[in-house]
This record gives C-alpha cells, sequence and structure tokens, in this order.
C-alpha cells in the first residue's frame, strides 16, 4: 500500500490503544481505568507507566525519582534555566516560560542530546562487549565516527567528578537497588576513555541518568522520555525571582555590554 | 562555577548606542552596520532586513524577489496541516498567542513537512550537488542521520511527499514561479530533473523539496534555512488560531475514537 492509500486506512474513527476519557463517567489509561487502577499511586508511578506501560517497583521508582531531585537546581545562569527567568523579567506566563526553558533542555552540550546519544552508544557497546570485543576497541571506533563521546566531559567543571553522582549511588545503595550492566560499563568507558583520550573525561551524570533506566529496562528513547521533567523544579524558582525583582531586570545589560565586532558603519544609501 | 565566562554579549551582528542620560536604553541600533531606525527603516523592505541580519548583506533584486514569493508560498500551509491544525487546535480552546505559536511550531518542526525535512533535504543537496547519479544513489537508500538522536527516525527521502501520487499543482507552481526568478542553479537543475528524482524516490516531489532547492539556491545554509522555515510559517498558523477561537469550540473537529482496550465500566466496578 502507498500513497493516499495508507491515509484512507486512518480515515474515520481513530483507533487507539492510549486512552480515552469518558466525561462525567470514568477515564481510560492504556487500557487501566485511571481512577481504579491508578488511585493511589504516586505521579511518577503513572508518568513511568505513561511512557513504559509497566508498573516499577516502588525502590525504582524512589531511585529514578531522586535522579529528578538531584538535577533540579535554581541557577538562573544555566542556559535552560536562564528562558524560565527571561520569560519571568518580561512578564510571559509560566507555561511558556517552562515550556520553552523543557524545549530548550534538549540541548546538544548538556540534557537531552547527550543522554540520548550515550545511552544509545552503551547499548550497542554493551551488545559488543558482551560479544567478546574489547571496550577500547569499541570507543576508539566511536571516536572515528563521532570526535567526542557524549557523556564523558562536562561542559563545565570538566575535570571535576560530577557532584550528582555520588548522592545517586548513596540513594542506589540505600534502596538496595543494585549496579546493573549499563552502570557498570558507563563506569568502565570512563576509565577507558581517559585512557585512550590520554586526559581524565570524568563520566557526567547524562551517563548515569540513562544507564539506571536502562538496567531497568528502558529504551534510549523511554530514558528522554523519563527526563523530561527532571529540570522543572529547578526552572521554577528562576521564574518566580525573575517576577519578584521589577520587569526588566533580570541580567540587566547595559547597551555598551554589546561587544560588536562586525562591518563599521555604513549608509543604505 | 568555577569556570570563567564573560559577562557581555559579543555579536557581529547587532550594536547599540546609549541615550546620554540612560544607559539601558538604545538611542541608535546598527544591523550589519546600518542604523536601523536612523537610516535603513524608512528605505529597506522587510525581505531585505531580513536578509542582512541573517547573511550580513543586502540581497540582489532577484534574491529578494525569491525570498519574497518563498516567504509567500510558505506563509499558510492551510488547516490539515498538523502545526496549523496544533495552533487552532491551542487557540480554540483560548491559550494565549505565544503558546499558540509555541503548538505550530512544535508540531511544524519535524521530518514530515517540517523545517527538519527542508534542513535533511538540504543536506542531501550538499552531499549530492546536481549530479543525478548521486542523488539516485541516495533516494534509492537514504540514510538516517545518525545525530541527534531525539528526532523521531525519518520514514521518507527529505524533500518527497510520502502520500502523493503525482507532484501536486502548487508544488509545481511554486516551483515554476522560483524557476523564473532564478533561472540558474538548483532550482533549475531540479524542475530538469525531476522525473528521474521522482523515480528514484518513488514518491513526488514535496514542498519542503522545492524550498530546500530554494534555500539551497539562495546560499543559505541548512540551519539558516530550517529557521526561516519555522519562522515564515507561522502567520497562517496565527491567523487561523484566531479565527478558530472567534467561532468556538463547537464548530472545531472534536474526532471520534475507537478505543481498542476498553476495561468498561464493569471493568471499574470490579476493581473498585
Amino acid at each position: 500500500m502507498s500513497g493516499p492509500d495508507i491515509l484512507k486506512t486512518f480515515e474515520g474513527p481513530m483507533r487507539t490503544k492510549v486512552g480515552a476519557c469518558f466525561p462525567g463517567e470514568r477515564t481510560v489509561f492504556r487500557g487501566y481505568d485511571l481512577h481504579a487502577e491508578f488511585k493511589h499511586a504516586e505521579w511518577i508511578d503513572l508518568y513511568i507507566f505513561s511512557i513504559t506501560g509497566r508498573r516499577l517497583t516502588p525502590i525504582q521508582l524512589k531511585v529514578l525519582q531522586g535522579i529528578w531531585v538531584y538535577t533540579s537546581y535554581p541557577d538562573p545562569r544555566l542556559w535552560n534555566n536562564r528562558v524560565a527567568a527571561m520569560a519571568g523579567s518580561a512578564r510571559g506566563t509560566g507555561a511558556q516560560g517552562l515550556g520553552a526553558a523543557i524545549a530548550t533542555s534538549e540541548a546538544a552540550i548538556y540534557g537531552r542530546q547527550p543522554e540520548i546519544t550515550v545511552a544509545d552508544f552503551l547499548i550497542r557497546a554493551l551488545k559488543r562487549t558482551e560479544a567478546g570485543e574489547s571496550l577500547e576497541q569499541v570507543i576508539r571506533q566511536e571516536l572515528g565516527i563521532h570526535k567526542r563521546l557524549l557523556g564523558y566531559g562536562r561542559p563545565v567543571a570538566t575535570l571535576d567528578v560530577d557532584e550528582r553522582i555520588p548522592v545517586t549511588l548513596d540513594l542506589m545503595q540505600h534502596e538496595g537497588v543494585e549496579i546493573g550492566p549499563h552502570l557498570k560499563l558507563a563506569f568502565e568507558v570512563e576509565r577507558v576513555l581517559s585512557e585512550v583520550a590520554g586526559r581524565p573525561l570524568p563520566m557526567t551524570y547524562s551517563a548515569m541518568v540513562v544507564s539506571i533506566p536502562m538496567d531497568m529496562g528502558f529504551s534510549p528513547l523511554e530514558c528522554y522520555l523519563y527526563m523530561q521533567p527532571c529540570f522543572i523544579a529547578g526552572m521554577i524558582p528562576c521564574y518566580l525571582e525573575a517576577l519578584e525583582r521589577p520587569e526588566g531586570a533580570t541580567f540587566v545589560m547595559r547597551c555598551d555590554r554589546l561587544e560588536y565586532d562586525g562591518p563599521a558603519h555604513r549608509s543604505w544609501d | 562555577m568555577s569556570d570563567n565566562f564573560g559577562e557581555v554579549f559579543h555579536s557581529h551582528i547587532w550594536e547599540e548606542k546609549a541615550e546620554p542620560d540612560n544607559p539601558f536604553t538604545a538611542a541608535a541600533c546598527y544591523c550589519r552596520g546600518y542604523d536601523v531606525y536612523g537610516d535603513l527603516l524608512s528605505k529597506a523592505t522587510y525581505i531585505e532586513y531580513l536578509y542582512l541580519l541573517f547573511k550580513g548583506e543586502r540581497p540582489t533584486q532577484e534574491v529578494a524577489a525569491a525570498l519574497q514569493l518563498l516567504a509567500i508560498a510558505l506563509a499558510n500551509p492551510g488547516p490539515r496541516d498538523p502545526s496549523v491544525h496544533a495552533a487552532m487546535a491551542a487557540g480554540v480552546g483560548g491559550s494565549p498567542a505565544a503558546s499558540v505559536l509555541m503548538a505550530a511550531l512544535a508540531s511544524g518542526a519535524g521530518s514530515y513537512g517540517g523545517g527538519r525535512e527542508v534542513l535533511l533535504a538540504m543536506q542531501a543537496w550538499i552531499d549530492c550537488g546536481t549530479n543525478l547519479e548521486n542523488w539516485q544513489r541516495y533516494l534509492s537508500s537514504p540514510q538516517a542521520p545518525s545525530r541527534p538522536l531525539f528526532w523521531p527516525q525519518t520514514e521518507h527521502a527529505p524533500g518527497f511527499d510520502p502520500h502523493g501520487v503525482t507532484c501536486s499543482t502548487i508544488v509545481t507552481q511554486t516551483l515554476q514561479q522560483l524557476c523564473r526568478i532564478l533561472p540558474d542553479g538548483q532550482l533549475n537543475w531540479l524542475a530538469k530533473e525531476q522525473p528521474a528524482l521522482e523515480k528514484a524516490a518513488g514518491i513526488p516531489l514535496a514542498m519542503t523539496g522545492v524550498v530546500a532547492a530554494a534555500f539551497t539556491n539562495l546560499d543559505f545554509s541548512p540551519a539558516e534555512a530550517e529557521m526561516l522555515t519555522l519562522l515564515w510559517r507561522l502567520p497562517g498558523a496565527a491567523a487561523h488560531a484566531l479565527e478558530q477561537w472567534q467561532r468556538g469550540f463547537r464548530q472545531f473537529p472534536f474526532f471520534s475514537l475507537d478505543l481498542e482496550n476498553d476495561p468498561g465500566v464493569t471493568g471499574l466496578k470490579e476493581k473498585t
């Protein structure tokens, strides 16, 4: 089947398995009655179910929620948080500021792009090392295709241990969640990569926040979706504090703080 | 943070001179060296100013005419397009204007008819040039980009219509009009080789393919073209969203669903 024939088969009532609301009666959520099945559920339980269609154990959910807690940084200088702060400074709405800041978080140097990229690499690397290839060979080949291995070497404080990693390991230990094959490999990559690169490239939180859910059976896409709300709690105070300042008074810039290095003045005529 | 970042913006696009009595208010703004409010404002067209912002120089008459045509061609993909549909869905419920346009951007950004499709098609132009064999090889087995990975997989050759039978009249009209303005370069080659390219792709040329060829012809980078495509598709989304808000949600389709795994009311009673 091709062309418009495909579209014709999708005309009429839309077939769905994700759910529907029956106003005044009930709501079906992925085949379950929302108000019955999730009556006492934590929001993260439903959120993970919405992504994976699976219910995780309470201790697994606690670790996944802990990751969100540990990476909620209310620092308005951070690029995504700054979007929320600028929306507040310009007296935009909270939804606009947060929506734009969340979308901003799928950045190339932090957030969603390094996460999904390192997730994809770890899955491939695990398969190959389990089949007998050396990790060094796998890393060298990856570096031959891409200049950098995303998930290693932070854009700021590049040489320091990511402060979120030890606290997450503590939480895992406290909850009794074992280190799985993806996380173990992620640490091993850190060691081998530093040898290959000839300089330390510490693992970033990106590698950790995908390794843990992948050890729980998540795909890279599921990791990406799981991480969507992870920065929100840090963004909201940036938005609110900008509202508390006078309008336009967040990250104030004088005209001369714009350093121009373009063409000299010229006339349109 | 321990890293040493500066606290100024660096730009070769924009310069400001402050009012003598207020360092925070601009008395003059220069775009690429031109005094925007003291000189350019009454002399430049909107398209000329946009070109200056992106490319740093004034466009030739032909380039400005081609961009003007592209801006009109892109301005309103119509209510059935996902970006306009999303904008209307936001507008009909009374969401703020920015939310409406954010909805249009999100649904007009992807690899099916959106900004990313134009970007990917332009990357194909960079890889294949005006060499038919290169294009035929590429179209027979298009390689999915390896990064960034958060974009959903592309499902058809960028620039071609996966649901088309023959090239639509409006796509043909747009290509013909652009070729009249820019008779040399990628657009002309596209018009000449269109049958062979469509045969290789197995599907007809789409508007995104014409737009990608035009931006390539005009020396825009894929990233610049992606931005302009997103930007220029917004007017229709805005107008249709306002129209639907005025008409009201009862006139807006709500569609019927066929829920394939409904546990039913009985299921609720049993579980509770």
